[in-house]
């Protein structure tokens, strides 16, 4: 079938998808946009976080057909051109990435907290970033990050 | 593989009623799994997420009817006041990227014994709302859950919307896991004050091949309270009581050993829970009805 979506601010259209087919293959392996990893595949990870229309979601439990005449936000879509996003601007800034596999969707979630709640609490930062797995346990830098970005703001 | 896409009731019912194989995708967070690890190769998928009515509720009386499809993230926001019990069990539903997608409908239509929304829905006299082109019906949720994974919809049927009362009377859920998120209860428990029905509201998850009402111990507890008068004037629970409570929950219980925890285990955990939510509960009665 034909999937017909709006990434980043960009028409996309992909031929041929399979009905079966998640958002996270349709963007990594037809729309060449591996920001967005792959790892669990049953959204317990959280590594392939997008936004669909402004929400964020598991973008391995979105089936490629729901995201039709959609709008879809990724990691490469926050920056500005050449400008990083405040955000991603802290995680460097805070040494918040090791192997960096569950960098972009961290980056999202945290993007999306801070959009919603601009100077966020710890409890909060925790809570909001609960559905992404760092297996670096590098979660304290991790945070910092998040203050940091929020410090910013 | 077909994949359906009905921009409107009307037109998903009669997508469903010619192909009773197709399967209901709404927030994706089962179906999509079963795709990805290849244990399900349904002949066609019908995507629910167009459809407007599904993702709607509204106030009807002393009711409220809560679209198949309206995501937790939403029953948080904007339903605590109004189903304090539903919105604390999806709070505890996987993680924010989860619950901006799952929807009580998928937890009907999945009937996981481990669903979150289910002790609740048991508890609040919940009634579910399923349609297909023939019509529509009433199943109480306590009619519902028929086996485990197995639920009272016919194959031409979708699940439309949950109705329950407003609550007029603290509810209380909870659930054990081994961290706050992201988990499959190893066990659940559901509380519910009617105390204009003299009666209270008992349900166990995670514990049995279906969830289920605690009935002995919803009439332990309800005989208790009307015999001491405590609906019109509370006093603090009998420690007794509160453990007369928790016993008859874990007995209604009929758990199996698994990966997640043993039998032995969950039986105790209920009895804890049932303690704990109740003493919760009661804490917050005030002693007459709102």
């Amino acid at each position: 079938m034909r999937v017909d979506v709006t990434v980043n601010g960009e028409r996309r259209v992909a031929d041929d998808v399979w009905e079966g087919e998640s958002l996270l293959f349709l963007l990594r392996e037809r729309l060449g946009l591996p920001g967005s990893k792959n790892a669990c595949e049953q959204g317990e990870c959280g590594s392939c976080t997008v936004y669909l229309d402004g929400v964020p979601v598991c973008s391995c439990l979105v089936a490629a057909g729901q995201a039709h005449d959609r709008e879809v936000r990724t990691v490469e879509g926050l920056a500005d051109g050449e400008r990083l996003d405040p955000v991603q601007e802290a995680f460097i800034e805070a040494g918040a990435v090791q192997c960096g596999f569950c960098t972009p969707g961290l980056v999202v979630a945290a993007h999306d907290l801070l959009a919603r709640v601009p100077h966020p609490g710890d409890p909060e930062i925790r809570e909001a970033l609960a559905g992404n797995l760092c297996r670096c346990t590098g979660y304290e830098k991790i945070l910092d990050a998040v203050r940091l970005a929020a410090s910013k703001r | 593989m077909d994949f359906l896409r009905p921009d409107s009731l009307a037109e998903a019912l009669a997508l469903k009623a010619q192909r009773p194989d197709a399967v209901p995708i709404a927030g994706g967070t089962d179906v999509m799994v079963e795709l990805n690890f290849d244990h399900r190769r349904p002949a066609a998928l019908l995507d629910l997420t167009r459809v407007e009515d599904l993702r709607t509720w509204d106030v009807d009386g002393d009711s409220v009817r809560v679209g198949a499809g309206v995501p937790y993230t939403r029953i948080i926001e904007e339903l605590g006041d109004r189903l304090p019990g539903l919105a604390m069990a999806s709070r505890t539903v996987g993680s924010p990227q989860i619950r901006n997608r799952g929807t009580v409908g998928g937890n009907l239509g999945a009937a996981s014994p481990a669903g979150d929304a289910h002790p609740v829905l048991l508890v609040a006299d919940a009634v579910v709302e399923v349609a297909s082109t023939r019509g529509t019906r009433r199943i109480a949720a306590t009619d519902f859950y028929l086996g485990v994974k197995h639920n009272a919809l016919e194959p031409d049927e979708l699940i439309t919307s949950v109705r329950l009362p407003a609550a007029r009377a603290p509810q209380q859920f909870a659930k054990v896991g081994t961290r706050n998120a992201m988990v499959i209860a190893v066990c659940s428990f559901a509380v519910a004050l009617h105390p204009e029905q003299r009666r209270v509201g008992a349900a166990v998850g995670s514990a049995a091949p279906t969830p289920l009402r605690a009935s002995a111990a919803e009439e332990f507890l309800s005989g208790e309270l009307t015999a001491t008068g405590q609906w019109e004037s509370p006093r603090p629970l009998l420690d007794s009581v509160k453990r007369r409570f928790g016993e008859l929950v874990a007995e209604a219980a009929s758990p199996i050993d698994d990966v997640r925890g043993s039998a032995a285990y969950r039986k105790h955990a209920l009895s804890v829970l049932a303690r704990r939510t109740l003493g919760w509960a009661w804490q917050d009665y005030p002693g007459k009805v709102a």
